[in-house]
C-alpha cells in the first residue's frame, strides 16, 4: 500500500463551524466509503480557520495564512490506498470538492539504495 | 520490449534499465554461444529476469527497513489482467497518458517508452530544447513512481476521460512515423505500424466510440498513400504528383467504411472529420478533380471543434484549390504572422507555392529559400530545393 497526504481546500477562511448540515452529512458518510474503496484513512485533522493562522517568514511574523488565496488548507488526512487511481477515486468522493477541492500527494520515502 | 518488461517491474526506470542490461548481456552471451534462435524473445526473456532479480532485492531491503506506518502484506509481482486489454504496449500507453500527468509529459513519455522515438526527435517536434524535455519526462516518470500510478488500462468507466489523451498520443505517433522530423527517411514505418496496431486495439476495446474508429480511418486512409508518397529516388511527392492508381484500396475500402459509421453515430470529432477530408481526396481520380469544395466545408467544421493554426493553414491550400490561389494568400500571410507557427516549414512551402501559381517568381524564390532554412527532413528538402531551381529559372 502506498501512502498519501488529502489536502482539503476549502473557500477561505474554512471555518469548520459554519459546515452547513448538508455537508457534514457527506462527511459522516465518507469513511465507510473510503473503506468500501480499500483506502484506510491513517489519520485526519480539520483545522481553525484560516484567520487564526500565523505565518513566520525569516523573521518576519505576520497575520494570516502563508499564501493568500481563495481557496485555503480546511484540514488534512493521511491515507492509504493501493496506488493512485485508488486514491484519486477516494479523493474525488470528497466532500471538499464540491465548492473547493482537494490535493493527493504521496508521503516521501525514503530510497531504499 | 520495455512494456513487457514494465509490467513484470511496475517501474518504468527499472524496466528500461532492465531492457539495456539485457543488451548488453547479449553482446557477450551471444559472441560466447551465438546468436540464439529467437533473439527478440531471449532479450524480453533477460530482461524480465533482471526486473524480478531487483524487485527481489528491494523486498528484502525493504523487510529490513521499517516503513513510516506499517504496512499491509502486499505481493510485488502481481498477475496483470490479461482479459481487459491484451496488449502490453497499450497498458503502457494508458499509464503514460494518466490524467495526472501533464499532457506534454503524457505525449512524451508514450513517445519514448512505448514507440522507442528518441528524446530529441520529441523535443523538435514539440519546438522545445533537448534538455527541457529530458527534464520533463524524468519528472514525470518520477511522478509514476512516487505517486504510484498503476501500470494498467482502465475500467470501462475511467476510459472516456483518459481517451482524448490516449487518441491525440497515437495520432502523434502516427505523424511521427509518417514524416520523420529528422533523417534520411520520409517514413518510419515501425512507427506506423505501431500506431495502427494500438488503434485497432483501442477500437476493439471501444468499439462505440466514433473518435476511435475516426482516428483509424484517418490512418488507414492517409497510409493507403504510403508507397506513392516518394518516387524511386526517394524524393518526395505531393499529392497531386502521386500514382493514384497504387493507393491502397483495401485501406481505402476500410477507412471509407469507417468514416461513414463515425459519421452514422452524429457525434463527429476531430478525428472522423480528417477521416472524411481523406476520404475525399482518396477516392478522387486526380488531385484536380477533388470536392474541394466539400473539403473546404469540412475543414470549416473541423476549425470549430479544433481551433489549431495548422488546420487554418490546410484549409487555406483546399481554398486555394477551390477558388484560385489569390483567395488563399491572405489567409496564408496572416498565418505566417502567428507566432505558433514561427518554426513551422509548411507556412513559408505553402505560400511559396501559392506564389509560384501566381506568377511572382521572385516572392516565390524566397520564400522557398525561407522553407529550406526551417526544414529537417532530406525528402522534403528536396522537394523544397527543386521548385526553388524551378522558379529561380522561370
Amino acid at each position: 500500500m502506498a501512502q498519501y497526504a488529502v489536502l482539503i481546500y476549502s473557500p477561505a477562511p474554512a471555518d469548520p463551524m459554519e459546515i452547513t448540515p448538508d455537508y457534514l452529512a457527506l462527511l459522516e458518510r465518507y469513511p465507510a466509503q473510503v473503506e468500501e474503496l480499500g483506502g484506510k484513512i491513517v489519520t485526519g485533522f480539520a483545522l481553525q480557520p484560516s484567520t487564526t493562522a500565523t505565518a513566520v517568514r525569516g523573521d518576519l511574523v505576520t497575520d494570516g495564512p502563508f499564501i493568500e488565496a481563495k481557496e485555503v488548507v480546511a484540514g488534512f488526512f493521511i491515507l492509504e490506498a493501493l496506488d493512485l487511481d485508488v486514491a484519486l477515486k477516494i479523493a474525488k468522493l470528497n466532500p471538499a470538492t464540491i465548492d473547493g477541492g482537494v490535493e493527493v500527494r504521496p508521503l516521501f520515502v525514503p530510497p531504499s539504495e | 520490449m520495455v512494456a513487457a518488461t514494465a509490467r513484470v517491474a511496475g517501474d518504468l526506470d527499472v524496466a528500461e534499465e532492465c531492457v539495456q542490461d539485457a543488451y548488453l548481456a547479449a553482446l557477450d552471451a551471444w559472441a560466447r554461444d551465438g546468436v540464439p534462435h529467437k533473439p527478440g524473445a531471449w532479450l524480453t526473456a533477460t530482461a524480465k529476469r533482471r526486473a524480478l532479480d531487483v524487485l527481489r532485492r528491494e523486498k528484502v531491503f525493504r523487510s529490513k527497513m521499517p516503513l513510516l506506518v506499517e504496512s499491509a502484506e502486499e505481493e510485488v509481482v502481481e498477475e496483470p489482467d490479461e482479459d481487459a486489454v491484451p496488449d502490453d504496449r497499450l497498458r503502457l500507453v494508458f499509464t503514460c497518458c494518466h490524467p495526472a500527468l501533464a499532457r506534454e509529459a503524457q505525449v512524451a513519455l508514450t513517445l519514448r517508452l512505448v514507440c522507442g522515438v528518441s528524446t530529441g526527435d520529441i523535443a523538435r517536434a514539440f519546438l522545445v530544447s533537448e534538455p527541457t524535455l529530458a527534464a520533463r519526462v524524468t519528472r514525470a516518470k518520477k511522478k509514476i513512481a512516487a505517486a504510484r500510478i498503476p501500470y494498467r488500462v482502465p475500467e470501462a468507466s475511467e476510459l472516456p476521460e483518459r481517451l482524448d489523451a490516449v487518441l491525440i498520443v497515437v495520432h502523434l505517433l502516427y505523424t511521427t512515423g509518417h514524416t520523420a522530423p529528422s533523417g534520411a527517411d520520409l517514413v518510419r514505418a515501425d512507427l506506423v505500424d505501431r500506431a495502427l496496431h494500438l488503434t485497432r486495439v483501442l477500437l476493439a476495446l471501444m468499439p462505440d466510440e466514433p473518435e476511435v474508429r475516426g482516428l483509424l480511418a484517418l490512418l488507414l486512409l492517409t497510409d493507403a498513400r504510403r508507397a506513392t508518397r516518394t518516387d524511386a529516388e526517394g524524393r518526395l511527392l505531393v499529392l497531386a504528383e502521386q500514382d493514384r492508381s497504387v493507393w491502397d484500396r483495401a485501406a481505402i475500402q476500410e477507412g471509407k467504411g469507417l468514416v461513414v459509421g463515425a459519421f452514422r453515430t452524429g457525434r463527429v470529432g476531430r478525428y472522423a472529420l480528417q477521416a472524411a477530408i481523406a476520404s475525399l481526396h482518396a477516392v478522387a481520380s486526380s488531385y484536380a478533380a477533388t470536392d474541394w469544395p466539400q473539403v473546404v466545408r469540412l475543414y470549416d467544421e473541423l476549425l470549430k471543434r479544433w481551433p489549431s493554426p495548422v488546420v487554418a493553414l490546410n484549409r487555406a491550400v483546399a481554398v486555394s484549390m477551390a477558388h484560385g490561389p489569390e483567395a488563399a494568400l491572405d489567409d496564408v500571410e496572416a498565418l505566417a504572422r502567428d507566432d505558433r507557427l514561427a518554426g513551422y516549414h509548411y507556412v513559408p512551402a505553402i505560400r511559396a507555392d501559392l506564389l509560384r501559381r501566381l506568377g511572382r517568381q521572385r516572392e516565390a524564390a524566397d520564400a522557398y529559400r525561407a522553407a529550406l532554412d526551417l526544414v529537417d527532413n532530406d525528402a522534403e528538402r528536396e522537394l523544397l530545393t527543386a521548385r526553388l531551381a524551378e522558379v529561380a529559372l522561370g
